[in-house]
């Protein structure tokens, strides 16, 4: 896997299509503030769905207990996984008792981190992807870029060049209307074969069991209403303890997400259908880990909003796929060293600290916090590249001897106004490939004080 | 007229000593001309952030315990950067907290907030006939909360705004974006140069295209960024602190 900063400079190359990037995703941004700013009382409202998740946090697995109870009661079988491979063996264990060949699955960021569809596909199970944005990744073979906006890496003229090829529209055209008139119709056929329907979970609500499961296009519903046996898969921490608190999340997550009021299709699903079978998988896959955490846990309270993303400037002028993680951008970099700190301790550093995505976060997760904490983990894990541990030593040795720094400081202030500029801008000067270095005064402040104000 | 007692310590970071003295000249002009008590300790080098923020807070202690000793013995403690004071303030929580450290944590202020939090001075008086385009520093901004985040809705208010809307002369322009981050996060600009430049490519480009003549901030790390890029690309902007505005003050 290569680095974040390598991958955001190749992302970078075509500045055109970055800044085409960046400005789709600002729109998003735009778009969020426009509608919480409708509500005077959005700050109160972030305050209560933090304290709400904290609580629930705090009693996972109580909570996690009375849905459990609540769910079995209203005649849903619920199981239990440990990680992504007892989690993908359960389903299909689902899919092959019911002897089904056909899935259509609704947006789920847990079967991306577990990585079901290939393990499905393996099996001879057909699995579409029926959320549009998702299919268009799965027909390109590629994971999402982002967790709400799956395909925005994508123009419409390469959905068009891709549906004429997957789907026989006509070539060239790439009017959204046509292709998703398209795919509505590819989609319907599939919804209508389906023998299984899988979906995510946005919330579960453990004095019901109901499920809720947020869309904006219907899919999750064609897909459970169409096939015989319904499989909703959740991460432990979508528990949340009552209906009344579901109120706060929907206010908030597609405000967040992208400044719509709700999504157009908030389903609630509490019991099967007669003659139907309806089914939930409660995943831990490390959550229970970094619940053991304490200054990473309130990660945990994360609704998968994506405003974390719309408004990071890194991830904008990088893309989502730069991050090398199931979940992108500022959110990603804080759940992926959990996973695992070698290969994603470098994410920690995607960021300028700039604060913003904890500004934004509807459920006050401290992000650019918990992003210098990891960094603070990675030195300490011997992680860091060794330029930048031997730097950082030297230089800290540096700083603490008043001396030694003035003297340090002189030194670099003749070296850049006496040194050449092909000996100055060369190739370990990365200031400089972009950037003039700044013009180096005749005397440092510390210099200037003591010849104007010496007492 | 101020009624302000009390002995102040001028904390000049590492790259303001360096390579913009005037920013520090200015400060240290403006704290005077308002009649304060104001020293310089010799012996300051840097608040540790660069090392902290690259991860090796470890090897950052030994500035901070240096910070502490060089400043503790001040009632305040200002500085012309929003971000080595959120530095100091936020991050200095891993020494341990001796009543000198409590106090330095407690008493050390960016200039703006210094001159409207604890001295009540908003208006200068002063004349500075330009348009000026606002960079709010993230650490600053969302640090220690120097204005409204873009991102919140709570009522608007910005220091550096309340200090410059007065200004004779001066016209505040208006930004697309008006506290997206220029991109320099310290290491970042060094580890990650190609976002950085980008980053900041964009905020000039906000700035040029809403007619801003000067860019200025609260940090001159911000500024020496956005500098290298201006003048790299030749751009006809200038970049200046808030301090040097302020310092043309004349009273």
């Amino acid at each position: 896997m290569i680095s974040h900063s390598k991958a955001a400079k190749i992302f970078l190359q075509d500045e055109p299509r970055t800044d085409w990037h960046d400005q789709a995703l600002w729109f998003v941004r735009q778009k969020r503030d426009g509608a919480v700013k409708q509500l005077p009382e959005w700050e109160k409202l972030r305050e209560t769905a933090s304290q709400i998740k904290e609580a629930t946090l705090s009693n996972l697995g109580s909570y996690l207990e009375q849905f459990e109870k609540q769910a079995i009661k209203n005649g849903v079988q619920v199981h239990w996984a440990v990680d992504a491979s007892e989690f993908n063996r359960c389903v299909l264990e689902i899919i092959q008792k019911h002897k089904a060949t056909k899935v259509v699955k609704s947006k789920s960021m847990l079967t991306e981190e577990c990585h079901l569809n290939p393990y499905l596909e393996n099996a001879g199970i057909e699995v579409v992807d029926t959320d549009l944005g998702e299919r268009i990744i799965q027909f390109r073979n590629e994971p999402p870029s982002h967790i709400v906006l799956p395909a925005i890496h994508l123009k419409k003229e390469e959905v068009g060049e891709l549906f004429h090829e997957k789907l026989g529209t006509n070539k060239g055209a790439s009017d959204p209307a046509y292709l998703t008139q398209a795919a509505r119709g590819h989609l319907r056929k599939k919804f209508l074969q389906a023998d299984v329907a899988l979906t995510g979970v946005n919330f579960a609500v453990a004095e019901t069991g109901a499920l809720v499961v947020c869309t904006n296009e219907g899919n999750a519903d064609m897909g459970v209403n169409a096939a015989k046996v319904q499989i909703h898969c959740m991460g432990i921490e979508k528990v949340i303890p009552r209906t009344k608190d579901l109120g706060v999340f929907t206010r908030m997550l597609a405000r967040s997400a992208t400044g719509q009021a709700v999504t157009t299709y908030t389903s609630h699903y509490l019991k099967p259908e007669k003659g139907k079978e309806m089914h939930v998988i409660i995943v831990d896959n490390g959550r229970s880990e970094i619940l053991a955490k304490p200054y990473y846990r309130n990660s945990l309270k994360c609704i998968r909003c994506g405003a974390c993303m719309n408004t990071c400037p890194v991830y904008r002028r990088s893309g989502g796929h730069s991050y090398g993680y199931t979940i992108p951008g500022p959110i990603g970099s804080i759940l992926s060293p959990n996973n695992n700190l070698k290969k994603y301790g470098n994410l920690a550093f995607a960021s300028t600290l700039c604060g913003s995505c904890s500004n934004v976060c509807p459920v006050k997760i401290n992000i650019h916090e918990q992003l210098y904490n990891w960094r603070q983990q990675v030195a300490a894990d011997n992680l860091l590249s060794p330029i930048k541990s031997i730097s950082m030593k030297m230089a800290a040795k540096v700083l603490a001897n008043s001396r030694l720094y003035q003297l340090f400081g002189k030194m670099a202030r003749v070296a850049v106004r006496i040194s050449p500029r092909l000996l100055l801008y060369n190739k370990l000067n990365t200031w400089g490939e972009g950037r003039e270095l700044p013009i180096p005064p005749n005397y440092s402040f510390n210099e200037w004080y003591r010849i104007n104000r010496k007492q | 007229m101020i009624t302000f007692k009390g002995r102040i310590g001028l904390f000049i970071p590492c790259y303001i000593d360096q390579f913009y003295p005037q920013v520090g000249i200015a400060t240290l002009e403006l704290l005077e001309k308002l009649g304060l008590d104001v020293a310089y300790p010799f012996r300051q080098t840097c608040c540790g952030q660069p090392m902290a923020n690259s991860g090796c807070e470890e090897d950052a202690r030994k500035v901070y315990q240096k910070f502490v000793a060089n400043f503790s013995s001040f009632d305040y403690v200002v500085s012309p950067s929003g971000s080595c004071v959120y530095h100091v303030r936020k991050h200095y929580n891993i020494l341990e907290q001796t009543e000198d450290v409590k106090k330095v944590r407690q008493n050390t202020f960016e200039l703006c907030e210094f001159l409207l939090d604890v001295l009540n001075v908003d208006d200068l008086g002063i004349h500075f006939p330009h348009k000026v385009g606002i960079h709010q520093s993230c650490h600053g901004l969302r640090g220690l909360k120097l204005g409204t985040g873009s991102e919140l809705v709570f009522e608007k208010q910005s220091k550096v705004h309340k200090l410059l809307s007065k200004a004779k002369g001066l016209e505040i322009i208006n930004l697309d974006r008006e506290d997206e981050c220029c991109g320099f996060g310290g290491t970042f600009s060094v580890f990650q140069p190609d976002i950085s430049v980008k980053m900041g490519k964009d905020r000039i480009a906000d700035h040029q295209k809403n007619g801003a003549e000067y860019i200025t901030a609260t940090d001159t790390s911000c500024l020496m960024h956005l500098e290298g890029i201006i003048r790299r690309n030749n751009k006809p902007l200038k970049t200046i602190h808030i301090a040097e505005i302020l310092n043309t003050w004349k009273p």
